[in-house]
C-alpha cells in the first residue's frame, strides 16, 4: 500500500526508458564481474611463462598477457578497483558537497558567502592537474586516489544542494516543521534533504563515471593503481607495447572502461529524465 | 484569565530589496509598520487585506518564522520576540500554523502517519504505545480514515491535504492557531467544509484563531473581530458584525463593495477601488490610502491618521471616519 513518489512515477518512467535500462544493465554486469572475480579460482597475478601472449580462445577467453596472466580474470579484478574508486570517491565528494551545500543554503548569510566563495576558489583549479600535483607528493595508492578524487569533486554537489535548500527552506512544509518546534538538524535531515536528493542522485551517478575515468587516466599515466594490482588503466598501458601483435591486451580493458562509463552516463541521464517534473506521461 | 492570549505591540518589519545593478542602493520594503492588536482566548480575529499588504508577514512574525525589526509579541505573558529559537521550542506547542498551499504544506516524502506523528513525538505528548491510536484519532477528527494514513500526500486532493495540515496543527492541542489563508487555494464548495471543520475544532478545543484571508466574505463566517490591513498597517479593527454593517474606513468600505452580491439591478453604481496598491518600497506620504480614496482631502496627503477608537472596540485610521458610509451602496 505504501507507495512513494519514487516507486510510483520515477521507477515506472525509468523502466520504460530503454537507454537507461541498457545503462543499468551494463552497470549491473560490471558489478557482477567484480563480485564474481574469485569464482574463476585463478590468481590474477599467477604468472605462466609457457602460456604468454595467447590470443583469445577456449583456454583463456580473452587471451593472456606478456606474463601469461589471464586477461579476463585480471579484468574482473580490475573492475573491483574501478568500481571501488568510483563509489568511494563519489561518496566522499557527495558527503562533503551535501554538508557544505546544506549549511550554505539553510543558514544563508555569512555561511553562504564564505562557503560559496571557497567553492569558487576550488573550481578555479583544473582538477586533473591538481590531482596530478597532489599525487606527486603522496604515495600513489588507491586509497589516496579515492580521497583526492573525492576532495576535488564536491563543488558541483555543494552548488546543487545549496540551490535546492534555498528554494525548499521557504516551502510551507518546512515552515510547518519549524513552527512545530523541530530543531534545525531535524528540519535539514528529515524535511529538506530527502526532497533535495534527486539532483544529487543524478549528479552522483554521472560522477561515478567521471571518477572511473579519472582513475583509469591516472593509472594509465603510471601514478594511479600500481602493478601488479590490476586496474583497467594500468592494463591498458601495459598492452601498449604489444598493441600491434597482441591487440587483446589493450582492447578489452579499453572496452571495459568505455562500457562502464557509458552505462553510468545512460543510467544517470535516465534518472534525470525520470525525475524531471516537467515531463508528463 | 483577564489577560489577552496574544498581545501584538508595534510590530515592524522591513525587507531589504537589492538594486538590479551592482552598486545600486539597497532599498527597504516596509512590510509591516506598527501593527498592534489583542486576541482573547477562544476568539477568532480575521486579518484581511489585499496581496502584499503584510498580513502573512504579520502571521509569520508572530510565529517567529521571521524576526521582527522591533515590537513585542506577548503570548501567554511571554514576549516571544525576546526568546531564542531554542527557548521558543517548548512554547511552540501552544502556537501553531495552518498554511495556504495544501500542495506545498506537506512533506512529499513522508506518509500521512509520520506527518501527524511528528508533532506528538517532538513534544513527547504520547508514548510509542499510544502513538498509533492517537494518530488515528487525529485523522478521524478531521474526517480522514485509518486507510489514509499509509499514503503519501500526492495521493490526496487539495481539501484532504488541507485537513491533514489542520490535523498536524491541532495534534499538540495549541491555544492559538495562525491560519494563513487556509482556504484561498480551495474550491468554493470545499472552502465551506474546511471552514466548518475549523469552527468545530475551535468549539471542541477552545482555541483562538488568527485567521488571515484576502477575502472579506470568507472571514465573515468565522471571525468575532476583523482587522483590515493596508500597506503594512491596520486601518480598521472592530467587531465583525459592526465592521461589515458599518465600516469606519474607506478602504474597508471599498473591499465590502467589491464582494460580489446577488444584485437584481446591475446598473446600480458601486464605487469600486481604482488604481493599484502603491509600492511598499516607496509608500505615499500622509495616509497611505489617499491616492485611491474617494474621501481624500488635503490633510490626507500630509498627515498619517492614527488608529483611534471611534466606537467601543472599533477603531479606524482615517481623518474622515465619520463620513465613511456616504458612498456605500451595499444593501444593509
Amino acid at each position: 500500500m505504501a507507495r512513494g513518489f519514487f516507486r510510483d512515477i520515477v521507477w515506472q518512467r525509468l523502466r520504460r526508458n530503454r537507454m537507461a535500462m541498457a545503462g543499468a544493465g551494463l552497470v549491473l554486469l560490471m558489478c557482477l564481474l567484480a563480485t564474481a572475480a574469485p569464482l574463476f579460482g585463478v590468481d590474477p597475478g599467477a604468472i605462466d611463462i609457457s602460456a604468454r601472449l595467447q590470443p583469445p580462445g577456449p583456454g583463456h577467453l580473452l587471451g593472456t598477457d606478456d606474463l601469461g596472466r589471464d586477461v579476463l580474470v585480471r579484468l574482473c579484478y580490475g573492475a573491483r578497483i574501478s568500481l571501488l574508486v568510483g563509489f568511494v570517491a563519489v561518496g566522499i565528494a557527495t558527503a562533503i558537497g551535501i554538508i557544505f551545500g546544506a549549511l550554505a543554503g539553510y543558514y544563508g548569510g555569512a555561511w553562504d558567502a564564505v562557503i560559496m566563495r571557497f567553492v569558487d576558489i576550488m573550481l578555479c583549479f583544473p582538477s586533473f592537474f591538481l590531482i596530478l600535483a597532489v599525487i606527486a607528493f603522496l604515495e600513489p595508492s588507491i586509497w589516496n586516489i579515492m580521497i583526492i578524487i573525492g576532495l576535488t569533486g564536491w563543488m558541483g554537489v555543494a552548488r546543487l544542494v545549496r540551490a535546492e535548500f534555498l528554494s525548499l527552506r521557504e516551502r510551507e512544509f518546512v515552515l510547518a516543521a519549524r513552527v512545530l518546534g523541530a530543531s534545525d538538524l531535524r528540519v535539514i535531515l528529515r524535511h529538506i534533504l530527502p526532497n533535495a536528493m534527486s539532483p544529487v542522485l543524478v549528479h552522483a551517478t554521472l560522477g561515478v563515471a567521471g571518477a572511473i575515468l579519472t582513475e583509469s587516466a591516472l593509472s594509465f599515466l603510471g601514478i594511479g593503481v600500481q602493478p601488479p594490482t590490476p586496474s583497467w588503466g594500468n592494463m591498458l598501458i601495459a598492452g601498449k607495447q604489444t598493441l600491434g601483435t597482441a591487440w587483446w591486451l589493450s582492447v578489452f580493458p579499453g572496452l571495459a572502461i568505455l562500457l562502464t562509463v557509458l552505462g553510468y552516463n545512460l543510467l544517470g541521464e535516465g534518472i534525470r529524465d525520470a525525475l524531471d517534473p516537467r515531463l508528463k506521461d | 484569565m483577564n489577560q489577552p492570549l496574544l498581545q501584538v505591540r508595534d510590530l515592524y518589519k522591513t525587507f531589504a530589496v537589492k538594486g538590479r545593478t551592482m552598486g545600486a542602493p539597497t532599498r527597504r520594503l516596509q512590510a509591516v509598520s506598527g501593527v498592534s492588536f489583542d486576541l482573547e482566548p477562544g476568539e477568532t480575529l480575521g486579518l484581511v487585506g489585499e496581496s502584499g499588504c503584510g498580513k502573512s508577514t504579520t502571521g509569520r512574525l508572530i510565529a517567529r518564522l521571521l524576526e521582527p525589526d522591533s515590537g513585542q509579541v506577548l503570548f501567554r505573558g511571554d514576549d516571544l520576540t525576546r526568546l531564542s529559537q531554542r527557548q521558543l521550542r517548548p512554547l511552540r506547542r501552544h502556537l501553531q500554523m495552518i498554511f495556504q498551499d495544501p500542495f506545498s504544506s506537506l512533506n512529499p516524502r513522508m506518509r500521512v502517519f509520520d506527518i501527524l506523528a511528528e508533532p506528538l513525538l517532538l513534544h513527547g505528548l504520547v508514548g510509542r504505545r499510544e502513538l498509533a491510536a492517537e494518530v488515528r484519532e487525529l485523522a478521524r477528527r478531521v474526517g480522514l480514515g485509518p486507510e489514509h494514513l499509509d499514503r503519501y500526500p500526492h495521493e490526496f486532493s487539495g481539501g484532504q491535504r488541507q485537513r491533514i495540515g489542520i490535523a498536524r496543527a491541532i495534534a499538540v492541542h495549541p491555544e492559538l492557531v495562525i491560519a494563513d489563508e487556509p482556504v484561498s487555494a480551495l474550491d468554493l464548495s470545499i472552502q465551506a467544509q474546511v471552514i466548518n471543520l475549523l469552527r468545530d475544532i475551535q468549539q471542541d478545543f477552545g482555541l483562538s484563531y488568527l485567521f488571515i484571508a484576502h477575502d472579506l466574505a470568507v472571514v465573515e463566517h468565522i471571525s468575532d473581530r476583523v482587522a483590515v490591513m493596508y500597506l503594512g498597517r491596520i486601518v480598521e479593527i472592530g467587531p465583525a458584525l459592526e465592521l461589515y454593517r458599518d465600516p469606519l474606513h474607506p478602504y474597508t468600505e471599498a473591499l465590502l463593495n467589491a464582494v460580489p452580491v446577488p444584485d437584481p439591478n446591475p446598473n446600480r453604481s458601486r464605487p469600486l477601488l481604482t488604481g493599484e496598491v502603491p509600492s511598499p518600497i516607496d509608500p505615499p506620504p500622509g495616509c497611505p490610502f489617499h491616492p485611491r480614496c474617494p474621501y481624500a482631502k488635503e490633510i490626507c496627503r500630509v498627515e498619517l491618521p492614527a488608529l483611534e477608537e471611534r466606537r467601543k472596540g472599533h477603531s479606524s485610521a482615517c481623518h474622515f471616519a465619520d463620513e465613511v458610509g456616504r458612498l456605500r451602496h451595499r444593501a444593509g
